[in-house]
Formats: C-alpha cells, sequence, structure tokens
C-alpha cells in the first residue's frame, strides 16, 4: 500500500521540479497537477519537445500493466484509441531516495465530458457517444475491454470537438474479469451482469454515462436495480427518444458494438424510435400521402392547361373581333 | 511453475480485540504458513480509535497482506480491491522469487529495465487470472460491527461477483467471531458461491468479546485441515508460499 507521507509528497511536487529517467535520461520539468486517481498522479510536464502528461506512482505493478496497454495501442495504426506513450522510466526521488516507476505520454488539451456537454448543449451527448462506440468498436476489435468507462476518463479535444479516452488502467483482456471499474458504471454494481470482459461491459457503461448525463446529481442503487435505471429513462424527455436502445445496452442484449451504433443512429433520425412493424406502417402513410400529392399534382396541371387554354381563347376571339 | 492454490484469510472488523492471543502473532503464524491475512477496518461517521488502527495496520503487515479502514458504504468496492491486490502482491512475490533463482539473488523486479518488467508483468496478470483462490473470511460480530452486517454481506456477494468472473477458481469459507459457543464459529463451508450467505447472516447474533486473535488461530487450523484431509485424497497439492515485497 501506498506509505501515506510518500503519497503526499508526490503528490505535490513544486513546479520546476525535474523528474530525470534513470534509463533513458530524458528529463521533464513539472509545470502543474493535473490529476490524481486511486493508482498514482499525472502532472503536466515539459520536455525538450512538447508539452506532455507524466503520471507516477509507487505502485509500480500498476503502472506497468497500464504501459503494457498503451504499448498495445500504440501498435494500432492510425487510431487514437488513448494517448499515445512516449517514454517509461524510473526517477530516484531525491528527497525519500526511492525509485519511483513513472511514464509519460502525449498531453490532450481539452474538457471532461460532462463539462463540454454543459457548455455546449445537451444535443452533443449522442453525437459524442457515437463518437465514444467507435472508439470501443476498434478497441473490442483488437480483443480488449475498455473496463473503467467513465466520464472522467472521457476527454473532449478541439477544435473539431472529437473523443478521447484516458486512463487506461481498467483495460482487459477478452473473457478475464475486470480489471478495474467505478461501482455507478458498473453492471455488477447495480445486479445486472457479470465482471467478466465482454462488449456488453462496456456497453453498460456507455448506457449509464448517457442516463448521467440527463440527471447531473449522482444517485444510487435502491433495490431492484434494472427497475429504477427503466424508470428513470422514462421519466427524462432526453433518455426517452432513445429508450429502446438504452434498455437494450443495460440488459446486455447489444453483443457487438456496432449494433448499439446502428440503433443509435436509427433513434436520431426519428423523432421518436419505434419498433420495427410501427416504423413500417410509418412508411405506409408516407408513401399514400405521397400519392395524394401526385393526385393532386394532376388537378393542379389539368388546371393550369384549361387556364391557359381559357387565355388563348380569349385572346384569339379579340384577334377575331379586330 | 506448477499452480497451487492461493490462500488468504480476510478479517473484516471494527475495533480493537480484547480477549485471548495477540492477532498480531497470529497473523505472522498464518503467513510462516503460506496464508496471507488481509484486514478491512470498517467506520461508523466517526473515526477509528488509534489502537484498532494500529491493530489492523499491524495484523495485515505482518500477515503479509493489504489493509483498508474504510467507512461501511465503501466496503463493496474495497473488499474486492483489497483481495485482489493481495493475490497480485503474492503472485508477484513468486514471480519475483522464481526472477531471482534464474538472474541471481539481488535482482527483483525494479532492478530490470522497464521494458522487461512489462513481460514480467503479464505473466503476473496472467496468473492472477488463472490461479485457484481460497478466501477464508472471518467476520466480527461483536457489538456494534452488528449494524453493519447487511453491509458486509452485500460485500461479500460483490465479491465474489467480482472474483468468479476470472478463469480460475473460487472457494469460499466463512466464519464469524465470537461464535455461539466458542470463539469462532464457522457459518459457511467451502463453496464456490457466496450466495448461501443470505439465509445465514439474519440469524446471526453477536456476542460481547472480541477474540481477534484466537479467531486467526481457528481459521489457520482450518486451512490445514482441509489441506491434509484434500492430500490423502489427491496424493499432490502444492500452494503458493507467501513471500514479502
Amino acid at each position: 500500500m501506498m506509505n501515506h507521507t510518500l503519497k503526499n509528497h508526490l503528490c505535490n511536487l513544486r513546479a520546476g521540479t525535474v523528474i530525470t529517467g534513470k534509463w533513458h535520461k530524458h528529463g521533464y520539468k513539472i509545470i502543474k497537477r493535473l490529476g490524481k486517481g486511486a493508482n498514482g498522479v499525472v502532472y503536466l510536464a515539459e520536455s525538450t519537445k512538447e508539452l506532455v502528461a507524466l503520471k507516477l506512482s509507487d505502485n509500480s505493478t500498476a503502472i506497468t500493466s497500464e504501459v503494457n496497454v498503451l504499448r498495445r495501442f500504440s501498435k494500432v495504426q492510425g487510431v487514437a484509441l488513448g494517448p499515445s506513450l512516449l517514454d517509461v522510466d524510473d526517477w530516484r526521488d531525491p528527497y525519500t531516495n526511492q525509485v519511483i516507476p513513472f511514464y509519460v505520454m502525449e498531453y490532450i488539451k481539452g474538457d471532461e465530458f460532462f463539462t463540454f456537454i454543459r457548455k455546449r448543449g445537451k444535443e452533443w451527448i449522442v453525437i459524442l457517444v457515437l463518437q465514444l462506440l467507435s472508439a470501443l468498436e476498434k478497441l473490442h476489435k483488437e480483443g480488449w475491454v475498455f473496463g473503467d468507462l467513465k466520464p472522467e476518463n472521457l476527454l473532449v479535444a478541439g477544435p473539431a470537438p472529437t473523443i478521447r479516452l484516458l486512463d487506461v488502467g481498467g483495460t482487459t483482456l477478452q473473457g478475464r474479469a475486470i480489471k478495474e471499474f467505478t461501482e455507478f458504471y458498473d453492471r455488477g454494481y447495480w445486479g445486472i451482469g457479470s465482471r467478466k470482459a465482454e462488449p456488453s461491459y462496456d456497453l453498460f457503461a456507455v448506457a449509464m454515462i448517457m442516463i448521467h448525463a440527463c440527471y447531473p446529481t449522482r444517485f444510487e442503487k435502491k433495490g431492484d436495480g434494472r427497475r429504477q435505471l427503466m424508470s428513470m429513462i422514462q421519466a427524462d424527455a432526453t433518455l426517452r427518444k432513445y429508450q429502446s436502445v438504452l434498455i437494450k445496452a443495460i440488459n446486455g442484449e447489444y453483443k457487438q458494438v456496432a449494433e448499439m451504433k446502428r440503433d443509435l443512429i436509427a433513434a436520431i433520425h426519428h423523432d421518436s424510435y419505434m419498433p420495427r412493424q410501427k416504423t413500417n406502417e410509418r412508411t405506409r402513410t408516407a408513401g399514400r400521402h405521397k400519392k395524394r400529392k401526385k393526385r393532386s399534382g394532376l388537378v393542379e396541371t389539368t388546371m393550369i392547361v384549361m387556364a391557359l387554354l381559357f387565355i388563348y381563347v380569349l385572346y384569339i376571339y379579340g384577334k377575331v373581333l379586330q | 511453475m506448477r499452480k497451487g492454490a492461493l490462500r488468504q484469510i480476510l478479517l473484516i472488523t471494527d475495533g480493537c480485540s480484547n480477549h485471548g492471543e495477540d492477532p498480531i502473532a497470529m497473523a505472522a503464524l498464518a503467513r510462516e504458513q503460506g496464508i496471507t491475512v488481509n484486514v478491512i477496518g470498517v467506520l461508523d461517521q466517526d473515526t477509528i480509535d488509534e489502537n484498532g488502527l494500529r491493530e489492523i495496520e499491524g495484523i495485515a503487515m505482518s500477515g503479509g497482506g493489504v489493509s483498508q479502514v474504510v467507512y461501511a458504504k465503501q466496503l463493496s468496492q474495497t473488499v474486492q480491491m483489497v483481495t485482489r491486490k493481495a493475490m497480485t502482491q503474492t503472485l508477484q512475490g513468486v514471480v519475483n522469487r522464481e526472477l531471482k533463482q534464474i538472474l541471481g539473488s539481488d535482482v527483483s523486479l525494479e532492478d530490470l529495465p522497464p521494458e522487461k518488467r512489462g513481460e514480467v508483468m503479464e505473466v503476473v496478470d496472467e496468473l492472477g487470472e488463472t490461479v485457484e483462490l481460497e478466501v477464508l473470511i472471518l467476520i466480527d460480530t461483536s457489538g456494534s460491527m452488528k449494524t453493519k452486517l447487511p453491509t458486509v454481506k452485500e460485500a461479500l456477494f460483490d465479491l465474489s461477483l467480482s472474483l468468479n468472473a476470472r478463469i480460475g477458481d473460487n472457494r469460499f469459507a466463512v466464519f464469524v467471531f465470537p461464535g455461539k459457543h466458542s470463539d469462532v464459529e464457522k457459518v459457511l463451508d467451502w463453496t464456490p458461491k457466496l450466495e448461501a450467505l443470505s439465509t445465514i447472516f439474519p440469524k446471526l447474533t453477536s456476542g460481547g468479546l472480541t477474540p481477534t486473535g484466537p479467531a486467526l488461530r481457528e481459521a489457520m487450523t482450518y486451512f490445514n485441515q482441509k489441506r491434509s484431509l484434500r492430500r490423502l485424497i489427491s496424493g499432490d497439492e502444492s500452494y503458493f508460499e507467501e513471500s514479502s515485497m
């Protein structure tokens, strides 16, 4: 476990402190703290070339498995799944003379998911969720599950708003047990499914992110988790629009991201998404509308022709009178 | 490497022992027999007293395990985290020892360049996923713990959910202390599922004394009994020995 004084010390490194790696000898100047998690601290730092994010922790195990995942990500060419990994090294902390493992990644500037929604409006929720689904689709194809999916781990980078995944601590190989999770976004907590790493585990979390986006105050499980979530979806106008998608995601009916993405897009394009039979009825009525339009078009044409004919007759009559 | 079972005792308590042997000594004894002792201290609104805190940390330290003090509300998340962390710690100890045998006595994981560490970590991950795990849960039901028992039950269901998502097998046993007639009482024998607890928990009564030390001693022998019994049946069972990090 983290020693308390050490933790405090590592969490409050002064700006200007230079962290130099023992193995690769690269130096990084601390600028400010970006965040603090269960497994370490992330700082904004400056290398000789650029601004970077530097994570350090006295939990060598956690650092090493995160680095393993980030390495795998960087092998997925041309797809920005997480921040790209720049350096991995150890730092001999001069105050305690202990060796602290750290890694350096690309610094992504942007807003946290909910901050962005608050600034730019609710219509961005589904758009960002669609982007998120695309990213997850690629991750799942590589045989992984993100695991600890939550708004705090999503960053919207600019200028064209693009969602990025941060903190790969929970990323797990499919078929294994989820490494790290947050109760609110975990289907096990809600009593709706297992903690096995499979695509549907992430999709449940996506549904929870959408629900949380519409109910900003965090709520807890009370009794039957499934029923509670269903009634919350029913009670909110935005969520009701996507209810069939959300319900399927919560019940784990989507085995692949592509299925959820398809249904979500369909729901966006209909004002209110309806089951298939009703959709058919809808197109049929739409068809009838069109036919009626065609018929009225015919009437219009005849009227115009008659009017023209009448004017022409008047014109001829006038000519004859002259 | 031949696979054996990892053996853990998970002690859930809310304060200081006041009866029988020193629990810290008992934890040290467990460790000597290859059993890791983890401790979770459960708080009410107020903070735990200094002695209680010292004892909780002491037991985990001499038992080679992990300790954590939490409010009852965070118990679920903590129980599964502590169990996993202790598991990884033990496995890493095992892998470290193997490394020392290969690379020489003064080499540990931290002495390897970061690139190589990743490969070792993958082995630890793989083991953590597939290893057989035996957790003996030891619950303090004395005095003020009574009101926290529903939360403890929830947390244990959650633990079984987390661990049963692994590929490897799990077995759980549940003991409470003080027992009706002795220092410690078995409420659930070795089983892969903790669901059976829901029928047992409401019936638990609480006593006045907190015999943490004797409870730990009893728990240890329960592992040993089972071990010798299984030996008779299967002839070979290997266990990971706990090692310090």
